[in-house]
């Protein structure tokens, strides 16, 4: 994890830094700080020039930094890095109590005696972080199994819901990694069924084994860019344009939309891509009369028909 | 901020961390370089905009006099434990927690303060391993009022923000007392109170429209001792079943359904029968109306009712 700090922060963090870490390389600590080189020598030749009233010899910051590494003899008094800042300690302790909390993603002893320990060191900039909290959906009965998977790089066995269907379909995977997006936990693994990379729902796993059978991960299985969401719609997908009321609005807050228009009435406009679109009828169902499918009429039709057979059970 | 004005901040923080009594503005400007040029009233206008830069930055400047001073004007000193990170040392399996849970954040504000936070903790010894492994949670936080609600939290300031509530097509605008901000399923929500409405509300910042704006001064909102903020948005958000409805289900179909209901028996040749419990009659329509055919609601009425309104809109032929 690299920071970047505006240049007087960095300077006072770096001073302590040197003074922690002698003889480090000038690529590692630039690295550290998330500046380059030619900065972080700027910085240094910076540091050279300060240093205690009187500003005589003996009194300013020295360091030697000629060849690729840097050492710190004299810090002048800053040998301690400021504080942390209470947008800083919440950031930390949010997250260390959110994993203390959700069963399943990390040694939870660890993880409060990391929790006590920055608190302590945070001081009175702690507490406003009593205020921020973040429920993760903890899938209890899963993510044990699926954390041994992965550590013992092992095989599963997992009976997988696929809703689009309506179906339970069984297969083995090759776990790869873990992943938790917008409050969803997901296993990314090679499927031994259809032989590709697919994102599993751990909420959506019905059953799973750990299997005595070492994972194989052939070189095609490679983790996705999540850099930019979980799902990232190819230009060959289906484009399905809802028109969406007041109730309906939040679907272009919770699928990601290639544009929203609103077009007055209170009515807007999503134009969506997908690579199947059985979901899209049941959504269209679940919103009756708040929503309608524009494009294409193929599933305009399939969202009528399927309305008609539903209803046929409750005129019977 | 220029290499000069740095280099003078840097030396005003050495020199006021080195004394032990408090400087007077004289006594800076005579012992800092940088603050020996110009006149008298040009110096007082760069030290008072020095002070808030440090002070913008968290350093605590402490103004005061000393008995020892010869006039009562106010001097300035930085108190080293005021300052300084206190010692910290992590364990290794600590320090692997602690990267891990450095990588929840996927976005600003919240991930570079955790960067800026992780360099502070390293240059005092404490180095959190990046964890690339295996685990990879995070939490976004997209929201563009994000970052005015979470400070208006942290200062203890009211809210003032237009909102786009559920089911109505023009914001309204609120001003709230935030008690806190909750990530649940996937989304943030600000929990406080509603002044025009005289109650706790719960609002989802997706649906706050522009930007959100802190008024008053810091530190005038009270926060209720045992607030519980998670409750307060699950009850908002989520659901808590307080009627149960019958409904048939097709074997094999609806396994989410399924997982949910509090009992399955079998219901003729190729269905189920299964109880499953609910709020609001929306609310489980929402959750049963997609299997289409597969689940027919026997009752109550009032959940029925909400289904088969939903087909019967949808089985009209379009108008074109």
């Amino acid at each position: 994890m690299t920071g970047s700090l505006a240049q007087l922060p960095r300077l006072l963090a770096l001073v302590p830094y040197l003074l922690q870490h002698p003889g480090v390389q000038t690529a590692e600590a630039a690295a550290v700080f998330g500046v380059t080189e030619e900065q972080l020598r700027r910085d240094l030749n910076l540091l050279w020039v300060c240093g205690l009233p009187g500003h005589g010899p003996g009194d300013l910051i020295d360091l030697e930094f000629e060849g690729d590494t840097i050492t710190l003899f004299e810090p002048a008094g800053v040998t301690r890095p400021l504080r942390l800042a209470v947008d800083e300690a919440l950031a930390l302790l949010v997250a260390l109590r959110t994993l203390s909390e959700t069963p399943g993603l990390a040694d939870r002893d660890a993880v409060d005696r990391a929790l006590a320990k920055i608190e302590e060191a945070a001081g009175a900039a702690a507490s406003p972080s009593q205020r921020v909290e973040v429920a993760l959906e903890g899938e209890e009965q899963v993510l044990p199994v699926v954390r041994e998977a992965l550590e013992r790089r092992r095989r599963l066995h997992l009976d997988y819901y696929v809703p689009g269907r309506d179906e339970t379909t069984a297969r083995d995977v090759d776990p790869m990694r873990l992943l938790l997006v917008d409050g969803r936990s997901y296993l990314e693994a090679w499927c031994r069924r259809v032989e590709a990379v697919r994102l599993f729902r751990l909420d959506r796993v019905v059953s799973l084994a750990l299997l005595d059978v070492a994972a194989e991960l052939p070189p095609a299985a490679t983790e996705r860019d999540i850099s930019q969401g979980l799902f990232q719609p190819s230009a060959e997908d289906v484009l399905v344009v809802l028109a969406l009321g007041p109730g309906a609005q939040w679907v272009a807050d919770y699928y990601p939309c290639e544009s929203v228009e609103d077009v007055g009435d209170g009515t807007v406009v999503a134009r969506l891509r997908t690579p199947e679109t059985s979901w899209v009828v049941q959504l269209a169902l679940r919103l009756g009369a708040s929503a309608r499918v524009v494009e294409p009429p193929e599933l305009a039709r399939q969202v009528r028909t399927a309305a008609r057979d539903a209803l046929s059970a409750y005129s019977a | 901020m220029s290499a000069k004005k740095t280099e003078r901040l840097l030396n005003l923080v050495i020199c006021l961390l080195h004394t032990r009594r408090h400087l007077s503005v004289q006594e800076i400007r005579e012992l800092v370089p940088g603050y020996d040029q110009g006149s008298e009233d040009a110096f007082r206008r760069m030290f008072e905009r020095d002070k808030e830069e440090l002070r913008d930055l968290g350093i605590p400047l402490e103004t005061g006099t000393d008995t020892a001073a010869h006039d009562d004007e106010l001097g300035y000193r930085i108190a080293r434990r005021d300052y300084e990170l206190p010692p910290i040392s992590l364990e290794p399996d600590e320090a692997a927690a602690l990267g891990l849970a450095a990588r929840l954040w996927q976005s600003a504000p919240l991930a570079g303060a955790t960067g800026s936070a992780l360099l502070k903790l390293r240059a005092a010894g404490v180095d959190a391993p990046d964890s690339g492994g295996a685990l990879e949670p995070r939490v976004g936080a997209g929201e563009p009022a994000f970052e005015a609600c979470l400070a208006a939290v942290t200062e203890g300031r009211s809210l003032l923000f237009d909102y786009r509530a559920s089911g109505r097509p023009t914001p309204e605008q609120r001003r709230v007392d935030p008690w806190g901000v909750v990530w649940w399923h996937g989304r943030w929500y600000v929990v406080g109170h509603d002044t025009a409405r005289a109650d706790v509300r719960v609002f989802r910042l997706s649906r706050i429209v522009g930007a959100a704006t802190a008024v008053g001064e810091a530190g005038t909102v009270q926060v209720p001792a045992e607030t519980d903020l998670r409750a307060l948005v699950a009850r908002t958000a989520g659901e808590e079943p307080s009627r149960s409805a019958s409904v048939r289900v097709r074997a094999g179909a609806a396994w989410a359904l399924r997982r949910e209901a509090t009992s399955v028996t079998p219901d003729g040749e190729g269905w189920d029968r299964l109880e499953v419990g609910y709020s609001d009659p929306e609310r489980f329509a929402d959750r049963v109306t997609g299997y289409a055919a597969d689940v027919v609601v026997r009752g109550p009425e009032e959940a029925r009712e909400a289904v088969v309104r939903r087909l019967a809109a949808l089985t009209e032929e379009p108008v074109s």
